[in-house]
């Protein structure tokens, strides 16, 4: 069991790059489950999930995206109040206490990709850029699954 | 007479365990599905053309990457999980964006998650009068970075209506595709 653990970690850290600069912080980050729907082509925006966890000791504040799938990723949250009446709204920087995860599910946080600049395909992956306050920053290779996708897992 | 007490007693029996599930807080169980809208091949559809067959209605936008790929992500399962009976039951995703969604913007969008599902936008006003009749909230809300320099706000509920178009009960946002197909097995009795 602690193998398939390890091994399930292990093969989530194949889709982060090395930090980039020296950094407090963010270097302990680990991007898990990232995925993404495929889109009909290019009009309407995208979006991506996964979870981010901090096995630091500090906290770690993830504050901005980049991608050269698009040219306006942002991070996006939605909420639902208890009308069941749901909106969606820019929010802003996310810290990521120590010890902690911060997960990028549908219905909640999300990388809003928008103004696509290429058709996101089912069976690609497209690199996203995490920038942390720190000034680190991880680039996460994120899967993109079919367009009726309800998780990492298809 | 009895006939009439003994339905709404079923109705309400069957509304009240679902709002109980859903935590619903919609008043009046005994509201119909009534519309005329434009489904997403141009063709007029009212309530009428889905007489005889559950209908699973929800509201939103084509420009929506979050909830609503993900209800018609979760309804496309549950119709996938439903088989054979699977041509008892209508999913309808109504367009609260009438601006932008027209039919072929629907048509591109909706069938791609599952070819059963069908897409009906109208008129601005037959929309509004779509969303009062459905008791559904909807909102633009100006936001720069968003295309067109707007998102919209909407009920995100996932809303039953029995074969003769009576209102059974609704999901909230996020219920899973297997407790809903549960139910709606449960209340088809399949």
């Amino acid at each position: 069991m602690k193998s398939s653990i390890a091994a399930t970690i292990f093969a989530s850290c194949l889709f982060v790059g090395l930090p980039t600069t020296t950094v407090a912080g963010s270097e302990d980050v680990v991007v898990e489950n990232a995925w993404s729907r495929a889109s009909i082509g290019i009009n309407r925006p995208g979006a991506a999930y996964m979870t981010l966890r901090n096995t630091g000791t500090d906290p770690v504040t993830l504050v901005g995206l980049e991608t050269p799938l698009a040219m306006m990723p942002d991070i996006h949250e939605t909420k639902t109040d208890a009308n069941g009446v749901s909106s969606m709204a820019p929010a802003g920087e996310i810290m990521i206490p120590p010890g902690e995860s911060v997960s990028l599910e549908p219905g909640g946080l999300h990388a809003m990709l928008m103004r696509l600049q290429t058709k996101m395909v089912e069976g690609e992956t497209f690199p996203l850029t995490l920038n942390f306050a720190d000034g680190g920053t991880r680039t996460v290779d994120v899967p993109i699954l079919g367009i009726a996708a309800r998780g990492p897992e298809g | 007479m009895l006939w009439g007490l003994a339905t709404i007693a079923i109705v309400g029996f069957v509304w009240l365990q679902v709002s109980t599930r859903s935590e619903q807080r919609i008043d009046d169980p005994a509201f119909r599905a009534d519309f005329e809208l434009t489904d997403h091949q141009g063709m007029v559809q009212t309530d009428e053309d889905f007489a005889g067959r559950w209908m699973l209605v929800f509201f939103g936008f084509a420009n929506c990457p979050d909830v609503c790929p993900t209800t018609l992500a979760e309804v496309a399962a549950v119709m996938d999980a439903l088989c054979s009976d699977a041509a008892k039951v209508q999913p309808l995703f109504i367009s609260i964006d009438p601006e932008r969604d027209t039919p072929e913007q629907l048509a591109e969008f909706v069938p791609a998650f599952d070819a059963d599902i069908i897409g009906l936008t109208g008129t601005a006003d037959q929309i509004k009068r779509t969303t009062e009749t459905f008791r559904v909230y909807f909102e633009k809300i100006e936001e720069a970075a968003s295309p067109d320099g707007y998102t919209m706000g909407h009920s995100s509920q996932l809303f039953l209506f029995d074969p003769q178009g009576g209102y059974v009960g609704a999901w909230t946002y996020g219920t899973p595709a297997e407790e809903i197909l549960a139910d709606l097995k449960a209340r088809m009795s399949i």
